[in-house]
């Protein structure tokens, strides 16, 4: 069973085979795919007309079946590697090793926003920016420009809700799964890290930058925490609801795939801790 | 909006354009006032008027939004340019906008979420997103 493991305890090893099956990905145009289908869900997801993978319930279960896809494309290139989960609430400097030139590289610099360190820098040539919202090719960052950090205590107050979602189903809702995205609560949990690493992660190709992987990891988990500490709180909505994915709905872009099948993520993989 | 305005501005721009970012405020400030005038105008009216063109310059780019029609109308039924480029909004629940540029973050009008892709662009120009 894979283990996806904090990216603060990887060893050299394990961040060089992660970033390598990463280049080769984006090398093949693979990696390219999985921007283009993330904004084609962002940009037809709307609070009033059908929405899958961002604004409404399915928010968790879209992104835990997008990881898998893409987990299972990096095991192609290495079997041995798993997402590693970047746990904001700690490791919340700039300076962070996740930030090293060995890893995801650093802050975009002041001129251009331009991220000039690491494996994904424009000058290594093998990371230019494709599926894109403008005409900048390269990769870009402003860390801590933009947003806060959520918190510990923040986190752990969404964590607290004992409600899935409610209607309306979309960023108005009150309860865990909206909290959690961040339309709306104190700390803005998983928008606001969005909007703290800037450049292209802020807009709707962020996939671009390799951190939204590790960012969504750990909202995975987090999620994956919610349903340990709440067992009897089960996905809501159950059935019969307009322009939302019910429980054993079919979710796009997979059509064979439910919320339901999503819910124990043990099957697919695990977590460190 | 009146088309007297938007000439005014637009002229403005033009000159705006070549002059340089720093004459950009002020204009911008007469942007904001003819808004805020035509929300008030139309404050009784349940609703439906939605919120108000812009046309005008801001950090030397050409900014205009407009209510829309047709496919737009399920995004909030507004549609922005930045320089003739379309900058993609959508309405949330809650009356606050966002764009394919500033999609994480809200923001209180469609002029404001246009303004903050400028600000992000640093002068980049805007590209449909190749499907």
């Amino acid at each position: 069973m894979a283990v996806r493991k904090n990216q603060a305890t990887l060893s050299a090893t394990e961040k060089r085979n992660f970033v390598n099956a990463l280049l080769e990905l984006k090398r093949t145009g693979v990696y390219d795919g999985f921007v283009r289908t993330h904004n084609e869900f962002i940009m037809s997801d709307t609070d009033n007309g059908e929405r899958v993978g961002h604004r409404s319930p399915s928010f968790l279960p879209w992104h835990r079946r997008f990881l898998i896809q893409f987990e299972q494309e990096l095991q192609k290139i290495d079997a041995s590697v798993t997402l590693p989960y970047w746990d904001w609430t700690v490791d919340r400097s700039t300076t962070s090793s996740i930030w090293g030139a060995d890893f995801l590289g650093g802050n975009g610099r002041s001129r251009d926003s331009q991220v000039t360190t690491g494996p994904f820098a424009y000058s290594t040539g093998k990371w230019n920016i494709n599926v894109s919202v403008d005409n900048r090719p390269f990769l870009q960052r402003e860390l801590g420009a933009g947003a806060q950090l959520p918190t510990r205590a923040q986190v752990d107050a969404v964590l607290a809700m004992t409600t899935y979602d409610m209607a309306p189903w979309n960023s108005a809702s009150e309860g865990f799964r909206n909290n959690l995205e961040g339309w709306r609560g104190q700390g803005r949990i998983h928008n606001s890290v969005h909007v703290w690493i800037g450049g292209q992660m802020a807009t709707g190709v962020s996939p671009n930058d390799p951190a939204f992987w590790l960012h969504h990891c750990f909202i995975d988990k987090l999620w994956a925490d919610w349903q340990r500490m709440h067992p009897t709180s089960p996905y809501l909505p159950a059935a019969g609801t307009a322009n939302v994915v019910d429980l054993n709905d079919t979710m796009r872009p997979w059509n064979n795939v439910t919320p339901a099948d999503m819910l124990d993520h043990t099957k697919f993989y695990t977590y460190d801790r | 909006m009146s088309s007297n305005v938007t000439r005014r501005l637009v002229l403005r721009g033009t000159a705006v354009a070549v002059a340089g970012a720093a004459l950009a405020a002020p204009t911008a400030m007469a942007a904001t006032r003819t808004a805020t005038a035509a929300m008030t105008d139309h404050s009784g009216h349940g609703g439906h008027s939605g919120p108000a063109a812009f046309d005008e310059v801001y950090q030397g780019r050409r900014i205009v939004g407009k209510p829309a029609t047709g496919e737009h109308a399920a995004h909030g039924g507004f549609t922005a340019s930045i320089d003739g480029k379309e900058l993609h909004l959508m309405q949330n629940a809650d009356g606050t906008w966002i764009s394919v540029v500033n999609h994480y973050e809200t923001f209180a009008t469609p002029l404001a979420v246009t303004r903050a892709a400028v600000d992000k662009l640093r002068g980049a120009t805007l590209v449909p997103i190749a499907t």
